[in-house]
């Protein structure tokens, strides 16, 4: 439901439960999913929202992939772009590596932390009937905004998104940058 | 007199239509932040620690930008791991990295890293050049950016703790 009608929504979906989940929204040349860089998703998601002002973009990540880059809420917050949203898939959980909880099962809240760190909203998100909601705001509130997601810790099946590295940077820069993503300069 | 190599280092990312200069703060590169901060063509973004540049790096790329990491030797310990992206995905950076551990140093905590930065960063496929003199550091870190942006690799140039003096902790 977040993912639908995205229209030029550019997304970074952190490694792991969130890159299959955007997957099985429909794999897109303008998502880069991660297959690594635990830590990275936020920056790599303002570096974008950086370079792309008049996109919107949309960080998918997990509790733990953000437990683990928690410095770049702070980075995000002094840089304040208006175009970029960062929404936490929570389950309390390190869902690749065998389950085990993480510091959110034991009520450390990221969208409060995210709040101290400037973005311009901050959600917790526990019921469906908030996320067309949240979709909209994706598209048109002013960032930087926020949003955690408590979700329940099930076993899904994996619905894996391309491995190689090169061709998703190579599509999503393609699909952006048109033959610019290879003769620019 | 000669313009500082901060100077010529900023003009170089001008000339070289690098957007976005992300750095954790060191002496060495006082000069160069000033200057970025206060260019409107360039967005300068603190990082909490350099590993953030790495990732930012590859965002901007992805979204059409060239940038630049400014770091101390330091912070490449905190960038290793991260690093891995750059190499899987062949995503350009320059990265400009001032030494300590390296000569004359007074703080023995930076000596480890600051002797495994080189050979650190080729271990992750960064092409890694070296400026022991004031004249040197604009053409190596064209070159890096020359090489970086031109064959989608990282690359950085170390600049010697030597040419940037040691810190003595003097009053």
């Amino acid at each position: 439901m977040l993912l639908a009608d995205r229209g030029g929504l550019l997304v970074i979906a952190g490694l792991g439960a969130p890159a299959w989940d955007a997957t099985d929204a429909g794999d897109h040349p303008l998502t880069f999913p991660l297959w690594g860089g635990m830590g990275g998703a936020t920056a790599i998601g303002l570096g974008l929202a950086l370079a792309q002002p008049d996109r919107r973009v949309l960080v998918l990540t997990g509790d733990g992939e953000l437990l683990m880059g928690m410095g770049s809420l702070a980075t995000v917050g002094v840089q304040r772009p208006r175009n970029l949203a960062l929404v936490v898939l929570d389950n309390e959980r390190y869902g690749e590596t065998g389950m085990q909880p993480s510091h959110t099962a034991f009520g450390v809240d990221l969208a409060a932390a995210a709040k101290a760190c400037g973005f311009s909203s901050s959600a917790m998100i526990t019921s469906m009937d908030q996320i067309a909601a949240l979709r909209d705001d994706i598209h048109r509130a002013e960032g930087p905004l926020f949003a955690q997601i408590k979700i329940a810790a099930d076993k899904l099946p994996l619905i894996l998104p391309p491995r190689d590295g090169t061709h998703l940077k190579n599509r999503f820069r393609e699909a952006l940058l048109g033959k610019a993503a290879y003769f620019g300069r | 007199m000669a313009a500082h190599w901060s100077q010529e280092l900023h003009q170089l990312l001008r000339q070289q239509n690098v957007r976005q200069v992300s750095f954790v703060p060191d002496a060495g590169h006082t000069a160069l932040i000033r200057l970025c901060e206060a260019d409107n063509e360039l967005r300068a973004v603190r990082l909490t620690t350099e590993e953030e540049g790495v990732a930012l790096a590859v965002g901007a790329w992805l979204g059409g930008d060239k940038s630049v990491l400014l770091m101390q030797s330091s912070g490449v310990g905190n960038c290793i791991n991260m690093l891995s992206m750059l190499s899987v995905c062949q995503i350009p950076l320059a990265m400009l990295v001032t030494m300590r551990g390296d000569w004359a140093e007074f703080n023995p905590w930076q000596v480890p890293m600051g002797q495994a930065v080189k050979p650190v960063l080729e271990e992750m496929g960064v092409l890694v050049k070296r400026a022991d003199r004031e004249e040197d550091i604009a053409p190596l870190a064209e070159g890096a950016l020359r090489i970086a942006y031109n064959t989608f690799r990282p690359a950085a140039v170390l600049i010697g703790q030597r040419l940037l003096g040691a810190k003595t902790f003097d009053n």
